[in-house]
């Protein structure tokens, strides 16, 4: 009865792409323009009052942004998507949907640096309480829940440290407290997880990484998994009761199970204002082609450079989950069979000094704050990106003095392992 | 017939095939989600007939409302439901005794009564439940997508250019895209308790 589901690789290249209907252009064209016009004032109308799907202004929808909404909806398993400015705009533009002043969510302790600042200070001034748990222990998590929880964030796999969190478990107790799980799915890419099946209601990332994956972009989005209820117990007012905005409409009874996915548009992204460039969503897009290509090689180059580094004498630990005695390996074997990612922390004996010493002979591998580059990157996260955490927030999201961390790229293996070699060596 | 899932050929037939539909249910104001998809389906060229007894006198969009479906006078192809489910058998055995019987019985999304599309069904009727035939439409001509929803569907065709009230762009050639299983997990399951606890 059901139509034939394409493969992960088919969808890559296919989902929310078809030709130009004007030009028969099979790119999808970068549709650099501000606004669109109107058939005539009813048409204008009824965009306005999203009585009908169109083109306004690319603040708000785009063609060639859309078609990078649909591509990664249809990756996630989702139903809806909204690409945005950057990874850090599609956190704000989500708890913006969920939380009213005074409100609390729950976030794992093992975020990327930017996201724990993130949700610490911007975040406080909106009056939006971040309650911190442990994802290396989920009944944390329970232990957090108040009548105040509106929402539980953790990461797939974590930025620093490459651990693994566990999903499902997190998602049953999201389930219990009547509250979506969303996940940042940056590091894992749907190649490696997809979120939606294990739990997830809403899942998040930063194109920036793999997915756009060249290096050359910032990007955001949010995907819609279609499974929350948002008109239980009146906690989502902003979804279940009549917007001002639109004169009334109830978001969730109108667009049902892509409702959420419409608030961050309308609502969010339109008022808030982080819109994503059309020629970024077309850098983006086109590499999200070769997603499950790269993901995969990333994946294989990371287990070959962790696998070396922790036979090496001068290493004191390489935590990868990946590795068969990472205690997070039996997760990552559940989760991401595939691989366990490209992104991971090890530690040298010599400590902090020897870790920037090896930063600073590394020729091949690039110095710099980000992950999920075809080429390979380099950095010492407590004196960079965590650098805004006290000691003991560093150390417990897996970002201690003597850690460095590498993003391994699409490069030969064999010339990696060498740079390392003569850096470590030097 | 399965009504958990319906492929998209089937959806496509019946919004390619019907032109006049009657909307039970339908509102005057201009927020509710039935005025959207009629509005909606009157710009893609469909002839639409509100029905509501509550309206008569007035008229939607130019189409004068009309007391209940033995009052439109003349044939329609499809009754788009927009009731809930527990007034859904009334208006399925009014539509049972139209001459001619109507070709489908659409019910709007979130609702679904499995005996009444039995029923529809004995009498050759085709039935879809739970959907909503403006987001079908939009699903399968693509323009959904530029919400950024996951039509569910893919091509390699260049699509007919859609122009303002013609119908061409819901022939595109597609097959079958993303899927959205999570999603439809959660109707399926929402669906089971409510019929568990009536
Ligand atoms: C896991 C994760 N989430 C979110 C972000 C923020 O994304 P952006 O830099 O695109 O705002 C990053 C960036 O490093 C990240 O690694």
């Amino acid at each position: 009865m059901n139509d034939r589901i394409p493969g992960f690789g088919t969808l890559a290249v296919h989902a929310g792409a078809q030709p130009d209907p004007t030009t028969g252009a099979r790119a999808t064209p970068i549709y650099q323009t501000t606004s669109f016009v109107f058939n005539d004032a009813d048409h204008a109308a009824s965009l306005f009052g999203l009585q009908s799907f169109g083109n306004i202004y690319t603040r708000i929808t785009n063609p060639t942004t859309a078609v990078l909404e649909e591509r990664v909806a249809a990756l996630e398993g989702g139903t809806a998507a909204l690409a945005v400015a950057s990874g850090h705009a599609a956190q704000l533009v989500v708890f913006q949907q969920l939380l009213q002043p005074g409100d609390e969510f729950i976030a794992s302790r093992k975020l990327y640096g930017g996201s724990i600042n993130q949700f610490s200070h911007a975040f406080k001034s909106f009056g939006w309480n971040v309650v911190w748990a442990d994802p290396d222990d989920v009944p944390s998590f329970e232990r957090a829940v108040t009548d105040k929880t509106k929402a539980i964030f953790i990461e797939s796999i974590a930025n620093p440290a490459g651990s693994i969190t566990d999903i499902e478990a997190v998602a049953a107790v999201a389930r219990k407290a009547g509250v979506p799980l969303i996940v940042d799915n940056t590091l894992a890419t749907p190649y490696l997880i997809k979120p939606i099946d294990h739990g997830a209601d809403i899942v998040v990332h930063s194109l920036t990484k793999f997915l756009g994956g060249h290096g050359n972009s910032l990007g955001g989005i949010i995907v819609d998994a279609g499974t929350f209820d948002w008109s239980k117990g009146n906690k989502y007012p902003v979804l279940s009761e009549p917007r001002p905005e639109y004169h009334g409409i109830k978001l969730q009874e109108t667009f049902g199970n892509f409702a959420f996915a419409i608030a961050c548009r309308v609502l969010g992204l339109r008022d808030l204002g982080p819109a994503l460039s059309p020629f970024n969503a077309f850098l983006i897009q086109t590499g999200i082609e070769t997603l499950p290509l790269r993901m995969q090689r990333h994946s294989d180059n990371a287990k070959a450079v962790a696998e070396w580094l922790s036979a090496h004498p001068k290493v004191a630990a390489v935590n990868y989950s990946g590795l068969s005695d990472n205690r997070y390996h039996t997760l990552a074997r559940k989760y991401a069979p595939k691989g366990a990612g490209a992104v991971f922390t090890f530690s040298l004996k010599g400590g902090y000094d020897a870790g920037v010493s090896l930063v600073s002979n590394l020729k091949l591998f690039s110095h710099l704050a980000n992950v999920g580059d075809t080429r390979s990157l380099v950095i010492h996260p407590a004196s960079t990106t965590h650098s805004q955490l006290d000691d003991e927030a560093k150390t417990r999201s897996g970002a201690g003095p003597d850690v460095v961390r590498l993003s391994v790229g699409i490069e030969d293996k064999e010339d990696l392992i060498a740079d390392l070699e003569q850096a470590l060596n030097a | 017939m399965n009504h958990d899932s319906y492929n998209d050929a089937y959806i496509r037939e019946i919004l390619n095939t019907v032109k006049t539909v009657a909307m039970v249910g339908a509102s005057p104001q201009n927020v509710r989600p039935s005025y959207f998809v009629f509005k909606y389906l009157a710009e893609r060229g469909y002839d639409m007939i509100p029905i509501n007894p509550g309206q008569v006198g007035k008229s939607l969009l130019g189409k004068p409302f009309v007391a209940s479906l033995q009052e439109i006078g003349r044939p329609v192809d499809m009754i788009d439901i927009f009731r809930s489910a527990e007034h859904v058998m009334p208006i399925v055995d009014i539509a049972l005794t139209l001459d001619p019987l109507p070709k489908v019985v659409w019910m709007q999304l979130g609702v679904r009564h499995d005996e009444a599309a039995a029923k529809l069904e004995a009498a050759g009727i085709k039935v879809v439940m739970n959907r909503c035939p403006k987001i079908e439409y939009g699903r399968l001509s693509s323009e959904i997508q530029w919400m950024g929803v996951n039509s569910r569907t893919l091509s390699s065709k260049r699509a007919p250019i859609p122009t303002q009230g013609m119908r061409l762009s819901l022939n595109r050639s597609s097959l079958g895209g993303g899927s959205t299983a999570a999603a439809d997990r959660v109707a399926q399951q929402n669906n089971k308790d409510k019929n568990d606890t009536a």
